[in-house]
């Protein structure tokens, strides 16, 4: 017998805490397929954040600090500098990134941390209740926007990855989507673009993985999934915006 | 023991911290104390060891509080404004239990205040600061000789027991420049990660997660008696204090840091007229010296404290005098520095219906 689908090694036996048809299951395979095809489980530190993935180290099996809203970057940049030879990964939400977190995570990227973060995109604060957040889209009601996005009050949605690219010490800088599961192959393979340019020293990188929230957008996940093709990855489109030398 | 050394405060921080084994600092620039970054900005490298400016305080406390969980000996340095900012961070930490040190060379507030020296912080640093039940260590040095042996005090309690330990000192003891003789530079070759770190699990039979996160109530509270447990052992084992000419004192000065030094003198004065005035004076600001207070005030005719500020560590004192006697008080706010003979007119003061 042939051995075509497992648990990967770094997954834990512990049921998720994460909604119905919620794509962070999605994310944790991901990441933790790479850590065991790279051999990398016991070299890694994941530096969780506050939102739904608050307690994604029940899930992946790794050493794990717990950051304070929006840190993550920070305390990665502690633990990476006093350790280089450990292997760091931040996995944090738009809400803990690009609102909350945007400081330590544009500085980290200023800096060329090598660190790698995965930046999971759902367009909502998901844990509290499905807040607006600085990547939800123009018109989309949210509890916090009930009458829809309004630029006029609340600007536009905010391309992290377009603006993290800018900058001349990132390594590796992209945008997948979990929505189908070609996307998913491809954000694979992007993950792991970014996880060799922290192998191979060459500064910081970050993947955004467009992700779906079907109970604050009030959708079943087969249509949550439909609406990202159809809405939300004509704002976000996927590809790779940094790809430094040495990057493979 | 090597020879004294002429040096300003702010860099025998710096200079005793990294002879203690300190191996990265992470801060953000701010007066009165820029001279300490500075000096560990030059030192570190050569060291080979981490020196690393962060985008602000919050992201300073966070780079401490990450490296902190690596086990590594970590400091960062700031002033006021900048500790307020690293409030949630403290509290973080705390609930880790993850060792590290922060000096606050406090200045006047409250706001942007200004840059002259205070003691305005104690509150701040003896009563939590950030959220929950927490207490970090708070150690009061009152010469720039005891700042230089405190320092390797604060890295050793701070791994003992896995706890943050503050060294609260004010903007004068930054600025000023006094001889020190530094102790001997610890041996880092022979530090360990500790079995508790997060550097990867590698060899080890148990992974490491280091998280303040509880969400059941019934494990929360768990976590917080542990804390509370810990801080009973640190409050018996570790007060330190000074007393000085206290023996037969009908009268004494509490005061900390800085003002202390000036009481000192203040007691002198008194003496020099017959007074019988003592000095205590509270090394660590938490734990609190409260039974050496207790046992005093049986022969003491009152207490008379003072501070930079509007009567902060005078609660303890009051809390540990109980009413027995009374506790008078003089502070200066906003960054004035009293003369001793600003100090012993207002004792006197108070004095005058005793004699």
């Amino acid at each position: 017998m042939k051995t075509v689908y497992k648990k990967p090694e770094p997954i834990t036996n512990r049921p998720t805490t994460y909604c119905p048809g919620c794509p962070h299951g999605i994310a944790h395979r991901l990441v933790a397929e790479l850590l065991e095809e790279m051999n990398l489980t016991s070299e890694t530190v994941i530096v969780w954040p506050v939102g739904c993935s608050v307690f994604g180290y029940y899930f992946i099996g790794t050493d794990a600090v717990e950051a304070a809203h929006g840190r993550a970057c920070a305390m990665a940049t502690g633990m990476k500098r006093t350790h280089p030879e450990s292997f760091v990964i931040t996995y944090q939400g738009d809400g803990d990134l690009a609102s909350i977190g945007i400081a330590e995570t544009v500085h980290a990227a200023v800096r060329g941390e090598k660190i790698t973060v995965v930046y999971v995109n759902n367009g909502n604060y998901g844990m509290t209740g499905g807040q607006m957040a600085p990547t939800t889209l123009i018109g989309q009601k949210t509890t916090t926007s009930p009458y829809g996005r309004d630029p006029k009050l609340t600007g536009f949605p905010m391309h992290v990855p377009e603006m993290l690219a800018t900058l001349e010490a990132t390594a590796y800088i992209a945008r997948a989507s979990l929505d189908s599961p070609q996307h998913i192959i491809q954000a694979k393979k992007f993950l792991k673009k970014a996880f060799n340019a922290q192998v191979n020293g060459i500064g910081f990188s970050l993947v955004e993985m467009i992700s779906s929230c079907p109970t604050n957008w009030k959708m079943t996940p087969v249509a949550a999934m439909e609406r990202i093709r159809n809405e939300v990855l004509p704002v976000f489109p996927i590809g790779e915006f940094k790809v430094a030398e040495g990057v493979e | 023991m090597g020879e004294k050394t002429l040096m300003k405060g702010a860099e025998v921080i710096a200079e005793a911290a990294m002879r203690a084994g300190c191996m990265a600092f992470f801060g953000y620039p701010i007066t009165p104390q820029n001279e300490v970054p500075e000096y560990f900005s030059r030192q570190m490298p050569k060291l080979g060891r981490v020196f690393l400016q962060a985008g602000s305080e919050v992201a300073a406390i966070n780079m401490v509080y990450g490296a902190a969980c690596t086990g590594t000996r970590v400091i960062t340095t700031s002033s006021s404004p900048g500790i307020s900012l690293m409030q949630e961070g403290f509290s973080y930490i705390a609930n880790s239990d993850v060792p590290c040190v922060v000096v606050n060379a406090m200045r006047g507030g409250p706001g942007l205040g200004d840059i002259a020296p205070a003691q305005a912080d104690y509150f701040q640093a003896v009563k939590g600061g950030g959220h929950g039940d927490y207490h970090s260590i708070v150690i009061a040095p009152y010469t720039l000789q005891e700042e230089a042996d405190l320092m390797f005090d604060a890295f050793d309690l701070a791994d003992k027991y896995r706890i943050m330990v503050v060294v609260l000192v004010d903007g004068l003891m930054g600025q000023m420049m006094e001889p020190v003789e530094f102790k001997e530079w610890v041996d880092v070759k022979k530090f360990k990660t500790p079995d508790w770190a997060t550097v990867g699990q590698r060899d080890r039979d148990h992974r490491n997660i280091i998280t303040s996160l509880e969400i059941l109530a019934e494990g929360l509270e768990k976590m917080n008696f542990h804390l509370q447990e810990k801080y009973k052992i640190i409050e018996k084992n570790e007060v330190r204090f000074e007393e000085y000419k206290m023996d037969d004192a009908e009268y004494a000065i509490t005061a900390f840091g800085t003002i202390a030094r000036i009481a000192k003198t203040v007691v002198n004065m008194a003496r020099d007229e017959g007074i019988k005035l003592g000095l205590i004076r509270p090394i660590t600001l938490w734990p609190f010296p409260t039974k050496l207070i207790e046992k005093r005030a049986e022969q003491l005719k009152f207490f008379f404290d003072s501070e930079l500020n509007a009567g902060q560590m005078l609660e303890d004192v009051k809390l540990a005098v109980n009413g027995r006697k009374p506790v008078y008080f003089y502070g200066k706010l906003g960054g004035i520095v009293p003369s001793a003979e600003d100090i012993y007119a207002e004792f006197k003061k108070h004095i005058k219906g005793d004699r």
